[in-house]
């Protein structure tokens, strides 16, 4: 994709701008879908009534099973508007148990990868606690797919993806962005009030964009595939990341080659985004170098 | 956050349970459930206290010429009076009164 493809960018139709429930429908083969602890399951968070805050009936995370190129799925999309996305103890649970389930049909003969829609801000500060114990199982159920089976990422909105559910992000197979889309561990804000407006304004869209966007993201090899906004170029492209399979190693695990990035840095003279990549490509790990 | 209930007078049957929109700034969902009863059942949550009245005119006005007979869930999340009979009126059309 490039920023002049003018003809796909007026023709095309909006990923992002579908409620998730829709979006998870959009990625599967038409009439194959089915909703797993749908709306009328009524599993909501117990958490937010108590402090003032409408739950909603599915807390803000869509499982969706049903056909992705003819072959078994599941997509877990993350509704964006319902709390900025955030995951709580229920909506946690959820994915990590959709991700286990799809481990399950892989181990016992039908392979089920997963796709993630991961629009989201991270941990739900209400549910604070109880959020982060989710994450770290939903990271369990990421690395216990992996291996049977590719779980694709998906971040195509300017939400983004940060907090606890970027590290779920970082350990997906293959991770697909928008140019819209950003990837962080803390978001800009957070990084601007604890660290000061001199380490990262957070109202400087350019600067954000310029590292956590997804074109810088891909660039710099934390993501795979810059993907227009559009409902085909994304189901397009998530097919072809689950059809590419399991890799010998995912990203996460070449310790060496993060540690040889992490080298090439100098804290006191960090180089410009623009620059990023071109220190990275000629960061390679020593000979040697413990895994 | 409130919580409100309302009951009306409905005979319009619905054919089918359905489900609307999502709890996001300016917007609400809906459930709506079909009954056998002659009423509808309305329970509202909501992000914006005081607005009991608000929401009787507007549920009442929406009832009085959509009686349908079914129990409806809102979780609004400050959607305003237009948005809220928009949601109403996509739940009875999605569930075929």
């Amino acid at each position: 994709m490039t920023l002049t493809d003018w003809p796909a960018m007026l023709g095309r139709t909006s990923f992002i701008e579908l409620a998730a429930r829709e979006r998870a429908r959009a990625l599967l083969d038409d009439g194959t879908a089915r909703e797993l602890c749908g709306p009328f399951d009524r599993i909501e968070s117990p958490w937010l009534e108590p402090q003032g805050v409408v739950p909603q009936c599915d807390d803000g995370v869509i499982v969706v099973k049903g056909g992705l190129d003819g072959r078994p799925a599941v997509v877990i999309a993350i509704e964006q508007a319902f709390q900025g996305g955030g995951i709580g103890e229920v909506s946690g649970v959820k994915m990590a148990a959709a991700l286990s389930l799809a481990a399950r049909d892989s181990r016992d003969g039908t392979p089920t990868p997963a796709v993630l829609l991961l629009e989201t801000g991270g941990v739900r500060l209400q549910e604070a606690n109880l959020g982060l114990a989710t994450v770290a199982e939903v990271c369990s159920a990421v690395l216990e797919l992996r291996a049977l089976q590719p779980v694709v990422g998906v971040i195509a909105g300017a939400l983004g993806c940060f907090g606890g559910m970027s590290i779920a992000a970082g350990l997906c197979t293959r991770l697909i962005m928008t140019e819209e889309g950003r990837l962080g561990l803390d978001g800009p804000e957070v990084i601007e009030s604890e660290a000061g407006v001199a380490e990262f304004d957070a109202g400087d869209h350019a600067l954000i964009w310029s590292i956590d966007g997804g074109r810088q993201r891909v660039r710099t090899g934390l993501a795979d595939a810059l993907v227009l906004d559009d409902v085909t170029a994304l189901r397009s492209a998530v097919i072809e990341a689950v059809r590419q399979g399991v890799p010998a190693e995912h990203r996460s695990q070449g310790i060496a080659e993060l540690r040889a990035r992490l080298e090439a840095l100098d804290p006191a003279r960090p180089p410009e985004p623009a620059d990023l990549a071109d220190v990275w490509a000629g960061a390679t790990p020593r000979k040697g170098a413990v895994r | 956050m409130q919580t409100l209930t309302y009951e009306f007078p409905a005979h319009l049957p619905a054919a089918r349970r359905t489900h609307v929109g999502v709890v996001g700034s300016g917007d609400l969902e809906i459930l709506m459930t079909p009954t056998d009863g002659a009423r509808v059942r309305v329970s509202v949550r909501t992000s914006v206290d005081g607005f009991d009245t608000v929401w009787r005119t507007v549920l009442e006005r929406f009832f009085a010429r959509h009686p349908v007979a079914a129990s409806f869930e809102l979780n609004d999340s400050g959607a305003t009076p237009g948005v809220v009979h928009l949601r109403l009126r996509q739940a009875i059309e999605e569930g075929n009164v």
